[in-house]
């Protein structure tokens, strides 16, 4: 069984490498390049800052576009190609080909964060002329990224499961922005009355808290982030991912394939 | 069962399960981080800027404003914040964005002009909001009216609220309490009578529940102000009488001074103090009373429900 969800994430990664995913490495390098050198050249003390928001935030935007765009293809092209039958017609479950696809496109974005994470700490080296032991909170700003991958990849393999991948497109977007904008949402919650306080408390629980996985701000002035923090935000974006998959997998189990 | 029922079984039980533990670990995030979206940084300050980047969605983004105006000064009452200081740029933003929005007038120059705890205590910035609202909404007799409240309550400037009552009282459609207010303002402005009156316009004029039980909060307030000096009154005359104190209001009735216990408008009946003072029962019960509390009393912020 594993060994079988193993070759279907190994097969999505490839694949995720074939399609020159991995070319928005070019894109970052230069971005941050140009972010590094230009920022010391018309600013005056905030070319760290710049270093760590600019990279971070972009290590962000890249990764969950790239989760978006392939993990919308990850059911349908499977389909349409019909390369999917083949893999069923062999001693597949349709379940373990949804948690292949998702751990094959979350070890795809875990790659590729990993080596602008490396980029990162490079332009810092550049423009500090040295790593500090603050630096290490951009690990952590980098670590909760990657759970928001999780989490949207996840999403988008739910919402593929049943739906046209333009759709999934935008239903996985709005719900990433949605996310951004939870803690306002529960915020809201907290202060509205009966029915529609029900209604929102359990909206800002169903759609995912991304805000709480985005430390950059802080991290970029040197502000530590709380042990717990670390440990719930894990134990959150795990759980909220498997439950997406797990809903995939409820689809995908149903749907008719002929 | 067989193995697709059996899948769906247990994706249907994990599914649950984790749903159930990822509102479990959000809960423990929200501890961690709470009060997360009410930090008081307003990234974009200048009501001009949040226009421009509205994209023309200015209806929508004043509508987002008002509602984080709301849930800022919600989430601040409710701790017994001494301090409001986002809630005028917050305004001025949903204001500038939507300049037609009077209920961000009438009910953000509350939560302006109201002393803290219950409000931000900043009456000044309540009537440049107000004066702005008038200017953009020049027929809307419910402004006038805000602004002849904030300038009576906070301001204690009775002349500029008779000239703002009575400015309300010419518009076309104006509710004739206007009228009535500007002529009361200008012959007795400080008196008991003019507060019950402005309380009563208030009470009648709205049709938020809140602001109802606000004002009814008052109308029983001015009551017992009203009563403790008459029956404090009275039991200086029951000492003078009969050379003692009155224990209680028993004594009072018994000597013919009183036909019936006096209570406050909860039904609690007053107290005669050791020195002579009267006091409510159960002042907390009575929020905005300035007599017949016990000395050194500091009041609850005051909590309306809706069934008032």
């Amino acid at each position: 069984m594993t060994g079988r969800i193993f070759y279907i994430a190994r097969n999505t990664f490839r694949e995720a490498v074939r399609d020159r995913v991995l070319y928005n490495l070019i894109a970052f390098a230069l971005l941050m390049i140009g972010g590094a050198v230009l920022v010391g050249q018309v600013s005056i003390g905030i070319e760290r800052l710049v270093v760590i928001n600019l990279g971070l935030t972009a290590i962000s935007l890249f990764g969950i576009v790239i989760a978006i765009f392939i993990g919308i293809g990850l059911v349908s092209k499977e389909i349409e190609k019909r390369t999917l039958y083949t893999i069923l017609s062999r001693p597949v479950r349709r379940w373990e080909f949804i948690a292949g696809k998702f751990f094959g496109l979350t070890g795809t974005l875990v790659v590729n964060a990993s080596l602008m994470g490396v980029g990162v700490f490079a332009a810092l080296l550049y423009v500090s002329h040295h790593l500090q032991k603050s630096d290490g909170w951009v690990l952590v700003a980098l670590y909760f990224i990657i759970l928001q991958f999780i989490i949207v990849t996840a999403l988008t393999l739910f919402f593929s499961s049943f739906s046209s991948p333009l759709l999934s497109a935008v239903f996985a977007f709005s719900l990433f922005v949605i996310g951004t904008f939870s803690e306002d949402l529960r915020g809201f919650a907290a202060v509205a009355h009966g029915a529609t306080g029900w209604l929102a408390t359990g909206a800002s629980y169903l759609v995912p808290n991304i805000a709480a996985l985005n430390v950059i701000g802080s991290v970029a002035h040197d502000q530590p982030v709380a042990g717990g923090l670390v440990l719930y935000n894990t134990g959150y974006a795990l759980l909220y991912s498997a439950m997406a998959v797990c809903g995939a997998v409820l689809v995908f189990e149903r749907r008719n394939l002929k | 069962m067989n193995a697709a029922r059996r899948v769906e079984s247990g994706a249907a039980v994990v599914l649950l399960l984790c749903l159930a533990g990822s509102v479990f670990m959000l809960r423990r995030v929200e501890r961690i981080r709470s009060g997360a979206t009410l930090r008081e940084v307003l990234f974009i300050s200048s009501p001009q800027a949040a226009r421009r980047l509205s994209l023309g969605y200015d209806g929508l983004m004043a509508d987002i404003y008002w509602t984080r105006a709301v849930q800022y000064f919600g989430n601040h009452h409710a701790q017994g914040a001494e301090e409001y200081k986002l809630l005028a740029p917050l305004l001025e933003i949903t204001t500038a964005l939507d300049p037609h929005l009077t209920v961000a007038y009438e009910f953000g120059s509350t939560f302006l002009s109201t002393a803290p705890p219950n409000g931000a205590g900043m009456p000044q910035e309540a009537v440049k909001l107000v004066e702005y609202g008038i200017k953009n909404n020049p027929d809307d007799w419910h402004l006038y009216y805000n602004l002849g409240f904030i300038y009576y309550l906070e301001l204690k400037d009775y002349k500029d609220a008779a000239d703002a009552f009575r400015q309300g009282s010419q518009l076309p459609h104006t509710h004739p309490w206007l009228k009535i207010l500007a002529a009361r303002m200008s012959e007795h402005a400080g008196d008991l009578e003019t507060a019950r009156m402005m309380w009563s316009a208030a009470y009648q004029t709205s049709t938020d529940k809140q602001v109802k039980a606000n004002a009814a909060a008052h109308l029983r307030a001015l009551d017992v102000d009203e009563t403790v000096p008459v029956l404090e009154s009275m039991v200086d005359k029951y000492k003078k009488d009969t050379g003692h104190m009155p224990s209680n209001f028993v004594d009072l009735v018994q000597s013919g001074a009183l036909s019936v216990i006096p209570r406050d408008p909860t039904g609690r009946p007053y107290k005669i103090m050791p020195d002579g003072h009267v006091e409510v029962s159960k002042p907390d019960a009575l929020p905005f009373i300035e007599k017949g509390t016990p000395p050194g009393y500091v009041a609850p912020a005051p909590k309306f429900s809706y069934s008032e």
